[in-house]
């Protein structure tokens, strides 16, 4: 895609991250920083991508470090915000402030 | 795979990332949220090895997806939930070092593919495209490593592996003022005339002064740091997808960059501490060692789990005030088991939950949820202060900073300006504490020494659990 394109997503992208989460209430805040930490695990996508090219040596040995690094985001983080939410049980929102 | 499949593909996966972010706004969606989230990063990365031209190192790279799933996977289940913001802090920094990998891997094979196309006579683009994608390359690397370098100090704050509080070196803000021009300079130098050497020194510039952007910042505003670098690992990530041109990584970063920054701001406005004070608190040249006077030999009122009893159980009001120590002595079913024989004897019981109770924004709604302590007795700090007033008792356990009066009058201390709970407001204040030593932020708090004040020493499970029992005898 050419430069134009890629900044005309970038901007819009820019848009709908503050709006997704402009009203989200403070017991989330935790929860919320952990899910979208888990989504920039998307960076393994980048790094297996540049290794899939690497011809070897030593921009293979980074490659395959980025994958493990990336793998460890994106898997960890989705986890152990699956965790934290798994306290948050509708029964117990229903008497709250919902 | 054709590669308008392969588009189509990440187009899901970009709005299953949007769905994931709303969803994670409400309590009652979040956790599917969570849910769409994976499942669009499953999807985008299962697309992606259907992807490219001439892909190799496949076998190489399934290992090594499958070693860091792994490692994710366990230390995710395996951590404790009150080393969670840690865990998270890790996982973040790991995340900017791959940002920071990529571009400089994706800097070296271009740099390879230019050298080929110069050595058959050609010369390769120079133009516009060519520096924007330097430009993207720069900052990933820049942000990547400050990222990476930053979380690990995080990290090893949080784990107390390190001190807690603020480290401010001698002549320390010179050092960080130097590194950062170092790095500004080189990053346009790089831009202009991109060597490959320069990016590894640009690299290692970046990493030290993550470390020194990290190592000033102590207490309340470690939670903010957090989640600033993790915005920061955003941005970084949606650099790269700039340099791979690659639509979805550029989406997935920006999306976290931007909400992220967004969570930030609103973090440090829960605190009430100025954003630019945790950003620029490198560069500034007060110590915040803050705090007055040792109070080392001052007399203070101790009570046994027989008189706290007592006093609970003959009031009509009780707030409790649960802290780090709480989770750390896990403590909170104990803690419920309390609330309940009092609440049982009719008498009003509430939790006071202040904004960065534990360690991080909401971490203590986690923790207090896990033992099953419901919803509608949780009250946040706006709403629970004005009780303060017309309670009987305010039993503080495991907790210190988020009530310590310093905040409202000791400008010198690093906690100035953070609301604090009005315990003080109470008819009796009670403190389980395991000794007189000061909170996460390091400071001495005066209200344990106030004379309505009463001091029950121990672990907290321990204490509670005396404290029950001997209610239960009332």
């Amino acid at each position: 895609m050419d430069n134009v394109g890629l900044l005309t997503i970038f901007v819009l992208s820019v848009f709908v991250g503050f709006e997704v989460i402009s009203k989200v209430s403070s017991i989330l805040h935790t929860p919320l920083m952990s899910g979208a930490n888990a989504i920039h695990g998307v960076v393994l996508v980048g790094a297996i991508l540049v290794t899939m090219q690497s011809d070897g040596g030593i921009t293979l040995i980074m490659g395959l470090l980025a994958v493990i690094l990336g793998a460890i985001n994106m898997v960890g983080g989705f986890v152990v915000t699956d965790r934290m939410l798994e306290m948050f049980k509708p029964r117990k929102i229903e008497g709250g402030q919902q | 795979m054709s590669s308008t499949w392969a588009s189509l593909a990440n187009l899901v996966a970009a709005v299953l990332f949007i769905l994931a972010l709303k969803g994670l706004s409400s309590p009652r969606s979040a956790r599917r949220g969570n849910l769409l989230g994976a499942a669009g990063a499953a999807l985008a990365t299962l697309i992606v090895f259907f992807t490219g031209v001439d892909p190799q190192n496949i076998i190489l790279i399934l290992i090594a997806l499958a070693i860091g799933a792994a490692i994710g996977w366990f230390a995710a289940k395996r951590v404790q939930m009150t080393q969670m913001p840690q865990m998270v802090a890790l996982f973040n920094g790991v995340g900017g070092g791959a940002a920071a990998l990529v571009a400089i891997i994706e800097f070296l094979e271009t740099r390879n593919a230019r050298a080929t196309l110069e050595s058959i006579g050609l010369s390769p683009d120079t133009g516009l495209d060519y520096r924007l994608a330097m430009i993207a390359t720069v900052f990933t690397v820049i942000i990547g490593s400050v990222s990476f370098s930053g979380s690990i100090v995080t990290f090893l704050k949080l784990q107390e592996i390190m001190t807690t509080r603020p480290v401010v070196l001698p002549a320390g803000k010179y050092i960080t003022m130097l590194t950062a021009a170092l790095v500004v300079i080189l990053g346009i130098w790089v831009i202009a005339a991109p060597m490959t050497w320069m990016v590894i020194i640009l690299a290692l510039l970046a990493l030290f002064f993550g470390v020194l952007f990290v190592l000033p910042v102590g207490g309340a505003d470690v939670p903010i740091v957090i989640s600033l670098l993790n915005a920061f690992t955003g941005l970084s990530v949606a650099a790269s997808g700039y340099v791979l041109n690659n639509v979805l990584l550029l989406v997935a970063g920006t999306l976290v960059g931007a909400a992220g920054t967004l969570l930030t701001q609103m973090m440090a406005k829960a605190m009430g501490r100025p954003l630019t004070g945790t950003l620029f608190g490198a560069f500034s040249a007060v110590s915040t060692q803050g705090g007055q006077g040792s109070g080392v030999d001052r007399p203070v009122r101790s009570g046994s789990p027989q008189d706290i009893a007592i006093m609970l159980g003959y009031s009509r009001k009780v707030i409790l005030v649960p802290g780090y120590g709480l989770a750390v002595a896990q403590a909170q079913s104990t803690l419920r088991e309390l609330a309940d024989l009092l609440t049982a004897k009719g008498i009003s019981v509430d939790y006071a939950i202040h904004p960065v109770a534990g360690r991080m924004p909401g971490h203590m709604n986690v923790l207090l949820a896990e033992a099953s302590v419901p919803y509608d007795q949780l009250k946040e700090m706006e709403e629970v202060n004005p009780e303060f007033a017309s309670a009987d008792v305010a039993l503080v356990v495991g907790a210190n900073d988020v009530v310590n009066p310093a905040a409202r009058t000791d400008k010198a201390a690093p906690i100035y300006g953070m609301p604090i709970l009005d315990v003080d407001a109470a008819q009796q204040v009670v403190f389980l504490k395991r000794s007189m030593r000061p909170g996460f932020a390091g400071i001495e708090n005066e209200l344990l020494f106030d004379e309505r004040t009463t001091m029950l020493f121990g672990d907290a499970k321990d204490t509670l659990t005396k404290v029950v029992a001997a209610l239960k005898t009332l």
